[in-house]
């Protein structure tokens, strides 16, 4: 065993302190719990990075079972998934990783104290985020005008589709695999879409915060943090691309 | 040390911490505690105090457990009969035992001990002020409570009857029941969960007092830690199952159902890969109270310390790779059930090690058999039988013959009420004069220990062997053979509720008397002992240093020093 010497733990700051009083990080922003900054800092990147843990398995749970029916229907998925705009979907994945380079420029404008700069390209990032949720909805609505929305009362497989299916050599009751693309396809994307618009809000609320402390420039720790959720949240799409859109390209069945 | 003398001011059982400043010793005359520091009842439901969480939770779990053991006691009453003479339908049972499940599981074993020792003890333990985020621990209480009342009021209107386990097809397509509020309510509940895990795992990271290294952390703390990475990596996991559930339920598509093209066995991968590691965020926190326990009462240092540490964090990742033994029967293929059944058995040598590890605690100590050690005695027996039955089942021939019937719910209530149920109310003991100031009364507390603990066997044993016999579970009515065994399970049930009133009362009755326990009244290692009992809002008057390692008791000091922890104190001590 080991003993700490007093010189070490005066070097924590620790002996002799009066937890009630408001402790000695000179400006009073840091939460009553935390002994100072640096440690407030480590635990909100810690607590973001277990939240994004538990996003991925959540997310994981979903593509397996994605994966379970790709490898069960893997010809129900390609017809499905040619009725996918891969145009859309690439001009989709750039708006976000171009989104995502802002929020890494508005993090390290953060850190040197710089709000407007914070502000102007958080604000990009939000016109970026609402950019890509337009252009989804643009996809969606062309997909229900062609009946592909499984909620919807117009469902109905086309025609031409059940013709390839049929020529691939599918059987009439496994044509129920084609639907679960649909459905696969609209909840992966939904709930991505979900966190976009959570993302939008909390930039948004970020930003007028960032604004309110542009003084105290106590805002770093914000910046970063919601920063993380959004290359996740980019990182997620990332994923879904390849997964929904680019299946069986230059397969038959164009 | 020697050169410090200074930060050993009692001896070994003291721990180690830096002097008291002698301006704090006006603080005697009027203790200002975590309890009395504010009535109001929005100081109570707007706290941000772990403290007064971890009481806010004891309040919800205590409620949620009668409730699910009122609905156990009506099911034990029906299996006293052969036939169907209390609920006269089988609808009705279906609807009860599901609802004494998913209350049970989902509303009192998962939150219970990190809900209300960890809240409480975690920050004690470490020597911090609080956990890293109060506001989301806060949350996570009204969230759970938020769950668990919806629960319980769809329950009473119209319940469920899938089980608390939710199979599809069942529940997507047949049941008529209010199976998409119930799927809701644990959605909401699993957010709960996270939480807690999430603010474990970061206050253990990051809010560790100067000298207290991850070596010197008590197991208590590395229990928690273990259980809260399953917290944050299972749940979601369920929560995504569940919505797929729901999606199903709400448009008639097929992911689970295969008439319409689906895969049942999908979900029970996406269910039991949650509900597996469930059982660990039960029964992990059962064996961080059972590691602070033993060694107090053994007055000896924790036997393989490092290697316990290691075995919890061991379960925790085990666990998640052993889900498919719960499919062996159900058509998952041969070669994932070989693996499965051989994964199963691996994850039994860290459970192993530390029941071995207690026995060997205890091994030439000076054993007091105060309740708090009844209780961790009998978990550590209990358990043993629990796991050493879900070795039996992990085999896949023995599975075959035991699958769905009796002897698979005594070997899972042998861990769930044998081990986490025994745990929690053997720490709501150990822990009882820090958190209340007060003693509870020892006889009563033996005797409560022993009629809990005759009432469990004789509730849960007989049901291996109607289980091995044959008979399956989730039947309301038998033949006729299995009734002495049926008869003799209910019997032992109604010991056991009796056994559960006794600490209630005796509990609610300490209040009432005068905070006398002293600030450690065990002489228990542990930062949580150095301060004093209730601990002020802030838990330390002086931010502690650490300088000993964990468990340091000193075996000879046991043998000179009289013992008596319930001789009132005439003053209250306070630190130092």
């Amino acid at each position: 065993m080991s003993v700490e010497s007093p010189a070490h733990a005066a070097a924590h700051g620790a002996v002799g302190h009066e937890p009630s009083q408001p402790h000695g990080n000179g400006h009073g922003l840091v939460a009553h719990q935390f002994e100072d900054a640096p440690q407030q800092r480590e635990a909100a990147l810690l607590g973001m990075w277990s939240f994004l843990a538990t996003e991925v398995l959540f997310f994981g749970g979903l593509i397996t079972a994605y994966v379970v029916y790709r490898w069960k229907a893997p010809v129900q998925v390609a017809v499905a998934s040619h009725h996918l705009n891969v145009a859309l979907g690439c001009i989709n994945t750039c708006v976000l990783l171009v989104s995502s380079f802002l929020v890494a420029l508005a993090v390290a404008e953060a850190h040197r104290g710089n709000a407007r700069k914070v502000v102007q390209l958080l604000i990009g990032t939000i016109v970026l985020g609402v950019a890509f949720l337009g252009i989804k909805a643009v996809e969606w609505t062309a997909d229900y005008h062609e009946g592909l929305i499984p909620f919807a009362a117009n469902w109905q497989i086309p025609s031409h589709d059940l013709e390839i299916l049929a020529q691939r050599g599918i059987d009439a009751d496994q044509f129920g695999l084609y639907k679960l693309f649909w459905v696969l396809y609209f909840f992966m994307t939904g709930l991505h879409g979900i966190h976009v618009l959570v993302g939008l809000g909390v930039f948004a609320v970020v930003a007028a915060l960032v604004w309110q402390r542009r003084r105290s420039k106590n805002f770093a720790n914000l910046v970063e943090v919601t920063g993380l959720y959004w290359h996740f949240v980019d990182i997620v799409w990332v994923f879904l691309y390849p997964l929904l859109y680019l299946i069986d390209r230059h397969g038959p069945g164009h | 040390m020697s050169d410090h003398p200074h930060t050993h001011p009692a001896g070994p059982a003291s721990g180690g911490f830096a002097p008291v400043p002698p301006a704090l010793s006006q603080t005697r005359r009027a203790p200002i505690n975590y309890l009395n520091a504010a009535y109001s009842v929005r100081s109570w439901l707007l706290t941000l105090d772990h403290k007064r969480i971890g009481l806010l939770y004891l309040i919800g779990v205590t409620f949620f457990f009668f409730v699910g053991g009122v609905a156990a006691t009506v099911l034990r009453l029906e299996l006293m009969t052969p036939g169907g003479d209390v609920l006269h339908s089988p609808d009705a049972y279906n609807r009860l035992f599901t609802m004494h499940g998913v209350i049970m599981i989902f509303f009192f074993l998962v939150p219970a001990i990190p809900g209300v020792l960890g809240n409480f003890l975690l920050p004690l333990m470490i020597g911090a002020r609080d956990l890293a985020f109060p506001r989301l621990n806060l949350l996570s209480w009204y969230i759970y409570m938020f769950g668990g009342t919806a629960a319980l009021i769809l329950l009473i209107f119209g319940g469920i009857d899938t089980g608390w386990t939710f199979y599809a097809p069942f529940s997507t397509t047949f049941s008529n029941t209010m199976v998409l509020p119930a799927g809701i309510a644990v959605f909401i509940t699993g957010f709960s969960s996270i939480l807690t895990g999430l603010n474990f795992i970061v206050t253990t990271h990051t809010m560790r007092a100067p000298g207290m290294t991850w070596g010197r952390l008590p197991l208590f703390v590395w229990a928690h830690y273990a259980t809260s990475l399953i917290m944050i990596l299972g749940t979601p996991v369920l929560a995504i199952a569940v919505l797929l559930i729901g999606l199903e339920r709400l448009f008639g598509i097929g992911i689970f159902d295969p008439a319409l093209g689906g895969d049942p066995i999908l979900f029970q991968h996406l269910f039991w890969f949650y509900s597996h590691p469930a059982v660990y965020i039960m029964l992990l926190p059962g064996m961080a109270v059972v590691n602070e326990i033993v060694p107090c009462f053994t007055r000896r240092p924790i036997f393989g310390y490092k290697f316990m540490a290691g075995a919890l964090l061991a379960i925790a990742v085990l666990g998640f790779l052993v889900w498919g033994h719960h499919m062996f029967v159900s058509g998952q293929s041969m070669y994932a059930g070989l693996i499965f059944s051989f994964l199963t058995f691996f994850v039994a040598v860290p459970s192993a090690v530390k029941v071995f590890n207690w026995c060997a605690t205890m091994y030439k100590g000076s054993v007091r058999f105060e309740t708090p050690m009844l209780y961790a005695l009998g978990f550590i027996g209990l358990f043993t039988i629990g796991g050493v039955t879900g070795l039996m089942l992990g085999s896949l021939g023995i599975d075959v013959h035991l699958h769905d019937t009796y002897f698979v719910v005594a070997h899972f209530h042998y861990i769930m009420v044998g081990g986490s149920i025994m745990a929690f109310l053997g720490g709501i003991h150990f822990w009882w004069p820090k958190i209340s100031g007060r003693m509870y009364p020892e006889l009563w507390g033996k005797l409560g220990a022993l009629v809990i603990f005759v009432g469990f066997n004789l509730t849960f044993f007989p049901q291996f062997l109607l289980g091995y016999l044959g008979m399956p579970r989730r039947y309301y009515e038998y033949p006729g053979e299995f009734q002495v065994l049926n008869v003799m399970s209910t019997a032992g049930a109604s010991i056991l509720a009796v056994g559960y009133i006794i600490p209630l009362i005796y509990f609610i009755d300490s209040l009432r008397k005068p905070a006398n326990a002293g600030r450690n009244p065990w002489r228990a290692t542990g930062l949580e002992w150095q301060t004093a009992s209730p601990p002020p809002t802030e838990n330390f008057a002086v931010a502690p240093v650490v300088t000993t390692p964990p468990y340091n008791y000193d075996p000879a000091e046991a043998e000179q020093t009289p013992w008596n922890p319930f001789q009132p104190e005439q003053e209250p001590v306070h630190v130092g």
